[in-house]
């Protein structure tokens, strides 16, 4: 065993770093269902296409700026401002208009009104981009490439890839952390998490906090997608790709966990660019296979709480 | 009580008199001309593969107009129905049997997915209605049963992935190595396996670096582009195509892989106009068939020339592959609704005498003439070149082409392609024609 590590030190190195910006992208989606679970208590299946839309949003503005012929430094603040346009306007949109009516219902109603939600945008992006692959890789290009020594060759990365993609991950991890742990508003959201009831019989405005929560994860999901943007071809589709890991991810970490979901996406970052080397044929099913495995020892998820049944 | 039973038998007479009249009527309708010729068409309208389904569907709107502004076919306007094929086979069936138990189309053209296409060929033998293979590329269809209402009219994966590895043999036989990177579906694993099993008998000894079959729709492919780069394959083949290939490309062009292996893409064409510059040159391309908007010696060139021009027009993008497969299915049933009306004397073919003017059929194309053998498969001649950038285009298009002729790289009637490609011999090289000009 020890024989084969020495022999693949070095393509364990490479894996390491793919995994970690592998775990960056599949964090910065499925921290936002995570957050959006914890406080609304709604598995929305939307959110793959608030991270598509926010791919889109990303590019299309980055392409405008491009034809202005802005800087290309400009390509990141493009990537903000679509962020931040779909958490202020489509979030609280779609909280106002539709989930606030479903608060409370049965499951499957939630699942239905959210799937539905998710085949009307799918459309919506169809409508507006079309078919055809669509890409903007100005921020990408901006950075070029750090060459990686490996052995006596090198292999180049994109400093975009092993820096702002990671970078921007953890900032959020710890932003997010210090926001809910160290802020008024904060701490206002975990106790409307930790029981909505007892937080509006103490005067807290649940609903206000619900469209703030909302609204702010759909703008993490967004810039899920603004972040990969630069690195993928946006086609029709990627929203559903998106959404099933960000669910075994979700699943994995338990309900509502932040961090949680950082380590699970790190597990399976890491573990599908390890598979990519050693084991190709079962890259597509190691989230799921650390996703029954963690389930099966601790069913609450990694991060989960055990919660007694309300009668 | 007699009363009402008389009443009752002049009632079931009366019904069915009326029935007998209305069945004559339809029956004789049916062999007269239609007011309208209805088409069934099942291509993707959304997900993934609607990067190709949508431009397709753009394609047989643009020209069934045309059609129908010259008069229809047979005298007759044409009606596309289109149908979605992305939710899946269960539902595609249904629609096959909607559309013609309920539409009451006259022929249908199905699908991009060979999965769809397996599943609607037992169809058509079922209700007896003749059923074009538009654009899918299995050889499984025409070699493990008889069709005799379905008829491809294009070229199929056999032809399609062996042009590609002479080509390569041809312009770079002295490569050790290869590495392959193919979506995690029917179409990535069955080309790999023709791929296979043509590499070890033409070229014995090559050694398969990695065998990489990424998530179908996958959206990033960093880390194996860190193993390819690591592994240094001579040749990377990749049969991927849409989204997956532009993804793919973009992040090998930006880690430099262009520049230490040689890819091999067969079905690229539709993304280069994406790629534009981002895609290097040095490289080997296909179209799956001969239908380049670039071919140097198109068999009618101011036909190409109308249709690429038109379809800018109408929807400013190039038309890519799939709507050259949809042109070729239109042409051929305008050449078999001509055929089948011709030897009826000037009546309207039935099911069956339009079947049997499919079978044998050779129509034009712009590019060239396609035959359809007695299986049903159609004979397209593959054109593969090097990427290369002119003045012409924002993108890039092939240089250096090599057109091969269908039969030679096509699988004899009756045998199996893997069994055919595994028997064939080194010698089989000298077959490969030379580059045509232009």
């Amino acid at each position: 065993m020890a024989d084969w590590f020495t022999d693949n030190s070095l393509l364990l190195g490479l894996a390491l770093l793919d995994g970690l910006a592998n775990a960056a992208l599949i964090f910065m989606v499925a921290v936002g269902l995570n957050l959006v679970f914890g406080v609304l208590r709604i598995v929305n299946v939307a959110h793959g296409s608030l991270f598509a839309i926010g791919a889109y949003a990303a590019a299309s503005i980055g392409m405008f700026f491009a034809a202005r012929g802005l800087p290309p430094w400009m390509g990141y603040v493009a990537l903000v401002l679509a962020a931040v346009a779909i958490g202020a306007v489509l979030g609280p949109l779609i909280e106002r208009l539709l989930l606030r009516r479903i608060y409370g219902h049965e499951d499957v109603l939630q699942l239905l009104v959210t799937f539905a939600l998710f085949m009307i945008l799918e459309d919506v992006q169809k409508l507006v981009w079309g078919v055809q692959p669509v890409s903007q890789d100005a921020p990408l290009k901006f950075l070029g490439t750090v060459d990686i020594p490996f052995g006596e060759d090198v292999i180049p990365f994109t400093a975009y890839q092993l820096f702002v993609i990671p970078g921007v991950a953890v900032v959020t991890l710890l932003g997010l952390a210090w926001f809910l742990r160290r802020t008024l508003t904060g701490r206002v959201i975990v106790a409307v998490t930790t029981d909505k009831e007892a937080a509006t019989a103490m005067g807290i405005d649940a609903a206000r906090i619900t469209l703030l929560t909302f609204s702010f994860g759909a703008g993490l999901a967004a810039l899920g997608g603004a972040l990969a943007s630069p690195t993928l071809a946006l086609v029709p589709g990627i929203g559903a790709q998106t959404i099933v890991l960000s669910f075994a991810v979700v699943a994995t970490a338990g309900l509502g966990q932040i961090e949680g979901a950082a380590l699970t996406a790190l597990l399976i970052g890491l573990g599908r660019s390890i598979a990519v080397y050693f084991a190709p044929e079962f890259e597509v099913v190691v989230p799921y296979l650390i996703m029954v495995a963690v389930l099966l020892v601790r069913p609450q998820g990694l991060f989960g709480v055990i919660e007694t049944r309300r009668v | 009580m007699t009363d009402a039973v008389t009443r009752r038998a002049a009632m079931l007479g009366a019904g069915a008199t009326a029935g007998s009249l209305l069945f004559a009527g339809s029956g004789a309708k049916a062999q007269g001309k239609p007011s309208e010729l209805r088409v069934g068409i099942t291509t993707f309208l959304s997900g993934s593969a609607s990067v190709f389904g949508v431009p397709a569907k753009q394609a047989a709107e643009l020209l069934f107009e045309e059609v129908n502004k010259a008069g229809g076919i047979g005298g007759v306007p044409v009606r596309p129905i289109f149908v979605d094929e992305a939710p899946g086979t269960d539902h595609l069936v249904g629609e096959f049997r909607r559309l013609v138990q309920n539409e009451g189309v006259q022929l249908i053209f199905a699908s991009i997915s060979s999965g769809s296409c397996l599943a609607c060929t037992p169809l058509s033998d079922e209700m007896k209605k003749t059923t074009v293979l538009w654009d899918c590329g299995t050889q499984r269809i025409f070699e493990e049963g008889q069709h005799p209402y379905a008829f491809r009219t294009q070229g199929y994966g056999t032809p399609e992935v062996l042009a590609p590895l002479l080509y390569l043999l041809k312009h770079k036989p002295d490569f050790r190595t290869l590495a392959v990177i193919n979506q995690d579906y029917a179409w990535g694993r069955d080309s790999w396996e023709l791929w296979k099993s043509a590499m070890d008998v033409l070229k014995p000894g090559v050694r398969v670096v990695a065998e990489m079959f990424p998530r179908f729709g996958a959206t990033d492919y960093s880390t194996e582009v860190t193993r390819l780069l690591a592994a240094r394959p001579d040749v990377i083949l990749s049969t991927s195509w849409g989204g997956d290939l532009v993804t793919l490309l973009r992040q090998a062009a930006e880690r430099r892989l262009f520049d230490r292996s040689t890819f091999v893409l067969p079905v690229c064409e539709p993304s280069l106009p994406t790629l534009g510059r981002t895609m290097a040159a040095g490289h080997i391309i296909g179209t799956r068939g001969d239908h380049w908007n670039n071919h140097p010696s198109p068999k009618d060139p101011a036909r190409l020339k109308r249709f690429v021009d038109a379809y800018r027009a109408k929807y400013n993008d190039y038309p890519i592959y799939p709507c050259h497969h949809m042109a070729q299915a239109i042409s051929a049933t305008q050449a078999a609704y001509a055929k089948a009306i011709a030897a009826k004397g000037g009546g309207w073919p039935n099911d069956a005498e339009l079947a049997a003017a499919f079978r044998g059929l050779t129509f034009d194309t712009p590019t060239s003439s396609i035959t359809l053998r007695e299986d049903g498969q159609g004979l397209e001649d593959q054109i593969v070149g090097i990427s290369s950038f002119n003045a012409q285009y924002p993108f890039a298009v092939p240089k250096d082409m090599i057109l091969f002729p269908a039969a030679m790289v096509s699988t004899p009637v009756g045998r199996k392609s893997v069994d055919w490609l595994k028997s064939l011999t080194p010698d089989f090289l000298n077959q490969i024609p030379a580059p045509i000009a232009g």
